[in-house]
């Protein structure tokens, strides 16, 4: 992989993404650009590399590298908690909205490792399934709760991940994304020492529930962030690394950032091309890459393992 | 079972009657007989898959059947338009749209059950991605319609047991009840297949077409219910659990008709529970959901422990 190709091809994308959309440009152009199209695409960027970095993180914790923040049943905790936000305190500010989308999708997750604690490790495939249903489970409660509530299209407004929504001053939290990764890049050396194993990490004089604990708050902030902004985006979190690391080798600290551009770029290409198939119409970005994810996955698990997995 | 079955039924029919009789009870009947037919159906096609696949955990509806059979009303809506479509009389739509769903079924997981035969978590995943491959096309295409024409595929796919006609009830009914024959027919061979690729073909079964043939048999059921009510995807689950659990059994010729019977049994009997007493329409699907998944769960954890 060129870095000079990637980035030519990254200023590509977002040059498309500006240049693209239902209006035309001749008229107001540059409000129209800045109100929505640079916003639009800024949140795809931010979008993309905060759920590939969040793909990272819970990759080391649980040891496994099928998995991903949608396969933990992360954000169908996160919507759980919003749901209960609407109904008890309905007036609360974004802010406010945001920590407890971030505290339920903890309390999801830490839910998620108490069962992998129980899955044996020699089978990394067994793990994605019972995070898929978890989810499933989890999932259903809240369609319960918020059809009982008639917050169905509440509900609705997260299910797919898409930017056609987006405007400036809608998507300014997304920028947390860029100080969560900062964060994450000052840790990435102890994230790395995480994906040992506790004993491992322990003998290495890693304190190991602290780590651990940190990489999971940033990983339930960074999915809070994504979902109250722009809502559920599968299989970035799970492409994005694995193709880094087949193509680069498993470094964290020299991926971290080549993985979160690249998580990126896959977000922005997928709102660019949802924009296009059916010009001037769109398809949701997260639909799109829901297909190509599912097909990378599945290359993933029948290719000839590039290193040996888990 | 079968009296279970029938006193509920008659509970689902008879509660809270009042007049005008006739109309009433021609409604609850219509809407009684989807509920066994997509039950039976979704019951005795799950024990077919599982002895197939060697695997208790997958459900055609795991593994992305019914996504296939979205996929294959949405291309054909797409292709031939809302309007030529319901030009076309239900009946052989239905057929043709079973056919394109078993030819496309065979080829699909005819090619997954033999490549990842040796590793069983491997093709479960394969085959729980396959399926979120599989409903992400169908919602690509859809969103590629005309407003019109992709209320003619959600009218086609959207799980709700209030709304069944006749006439495909009765087409539907019928194709189900021969297909359940068959499989009936095909009990023996099943409970041989069932001990594996190798010992099945040592005892001299042709084991290949064994699994063929289940399989249409699997797609032929899916694309009843599926027709009938759109896709709940861990009922089969539950009702091949509870199957096992109750017969305690390898013999095919009391598992299918069993798990068809609790297929329809958790159907009636929630639906009545919904209905009449909570007074809720379309929850069930969630609770079903809700508790399929749990059971699957369970099975996961237990069969880590064994």
């Amino acid at each position: 992989m060129r870095p000079f190709l990637c980035i030519a091809a990254l200023v590509a994308l977002v040059v498309l993404s500006l240049a693209l959309g239902a209006a035309s440009l001749s008229q107001d152009g540059g409000w129209l650009i800045w109100v929505s199209r640079l916003p639009r695409t800024a949140a795809a960027l931010l979008a993309g590399a905060g759920l590939a970095l969040a793909g990272v993180v819970v990759q080391q914790v649980v040891q496994n590298r099928l998995v991903e923040p949608s396969l933990t049943g992360t954000p169908e905790a996160a919507m759980l908690g919003l749901l209960a936000v609407t109904l008890i305190a309905p007036g609360m500010a974004v802010a406010g909205k945001m920590l407890v989308a971030a505290g339920s999708a903890l309390a999801g997750m830490l839910g998620f490792l108490a069962l992998a604690d129980r899955v044996p490790r020699q089978d990394p495939m067994l793990l994605p399934i019972v995070g898929l249903v978890y989810g499933g489970i989890l999932g259903a409660t809240a369609t319960w709760f918020a059809w009982s509530a008639d917050l169905m299209q509440y509900l609705g407004t997260w299910r797919l991940g898409e930017f056609s929504g987006v405007v400036q001053g809608r998507y300014e939290w997304l920028w947390a994304v860029a100080a969560l990764a900062a964060l994450l890049y000052v840790v990435a050396d102890r994230i790395t020492i995480l994906g040992l194993g506790e004993t491992q990490a322990r003998s290495l004089g890693l304190n190991y529930g602290r780590t651990r604990a940190l990489g999971l708050i940033v990983v339930s902030m960074l999915t809070a962030l994504v979902l109250v902004t722009v809502g559920v985006f599968p299989f970035v979190g799970l492409v994005a690394p694995n193709l880094i690391s087949r193509w680069r080798g498993d470094n964290l600290r020299a991926n971290l950032g080549v993985t979160a551009l690249f998580g990126a770029s896959l977000v922005l290409a997928a709102d660019v091309l949802g924009r296009l198939i059916r010009y001037p119409y769109e398809i949701p970005a997260a639909t799109v890459f829901a297909v190509f994810g599912a097909g990378v996955f599945l290359w993933l698990l029948h290719a000839r393992p590039g290193r040996a997995h888990g | 079972m079968a009296g279970v079955l029938a006193v509920l039924s008659a509970l689902f029919l008879l509660w809270g009657l009042r007049g005008p009789y006739g109309f009433i009870l021609e409604l609850r009947g219509g809407k009684l007989a989807a509920l066994i037919c997509v039950g039976a159906a979704t019951g005795a096609a799950t024990v077919l898959f599982q002895t197939v696949a060697m695997n208790r955990l997958l459900t055609p509806g795991i593994v992305g059947f019914d996504a296939l059979f979205v996929l294959m009303q949405t291309l054909l809506v797409a292709a031939l338009g809302g309007v030529g479509l319901a030009q076309v009389p239900d009946a052989l739509r239905f057929v043709v749209e079973t056919g394109v769903l078993m030819a496309a079924a065979m080829a699909l997981f005819g090619v997954l059950l033999r490549r990842d035969a040796a590793d069983v978590t491997r093709m479960i995943l394969t085959g729980v991605i396959l399926g979120v491959l599989l409903r992400g096309l169908s919602e690509m295409v859809q969103r590629m319609l005309d407003p019109a024409e992709f209320s003619v595929v959600q009218q086609a796919v959207v799980a709700s047991f209030n709304r069944v006609d006749g006439g495909q009830m009765a087409v539907a009914g019928a194709f189900l009840a021969l297909a359940m024959g068959l499989a009936l027919r095909m009990a023996p061979a099943l409970d041989v297949a069932g001990l594996g690729r190798a010992t099945a073909r040592g005892l001299g079964l042709n084991h290949d077409r064994v699994v063929m043939r289940a399989l249409l048999l699997i797609a032929a059921m899916v694309s009843v219910s599926t027709a009938l009510v759109g896709p709940i995807t861990f009922l089969g689950l539950l009702a091949a659990s509870v199957a096992r659990q109750i017969c305690d059994t390898h013999r095919h010729a009391v598992l299918i008709p069993a798990s068809a019977l609790i297929g329809a049994v958790i159907l009636v009997a929630g639906q009545a529970v919904f209905e009449r007493l909570l007074g809720m329409q379309s929850a069930l699907a969630v609770v079903v959901e809700f508790f399929g998944g749990l059971v699957f769960l369970a099975l996961v954890l237990r069969k880590v422990r064994t």
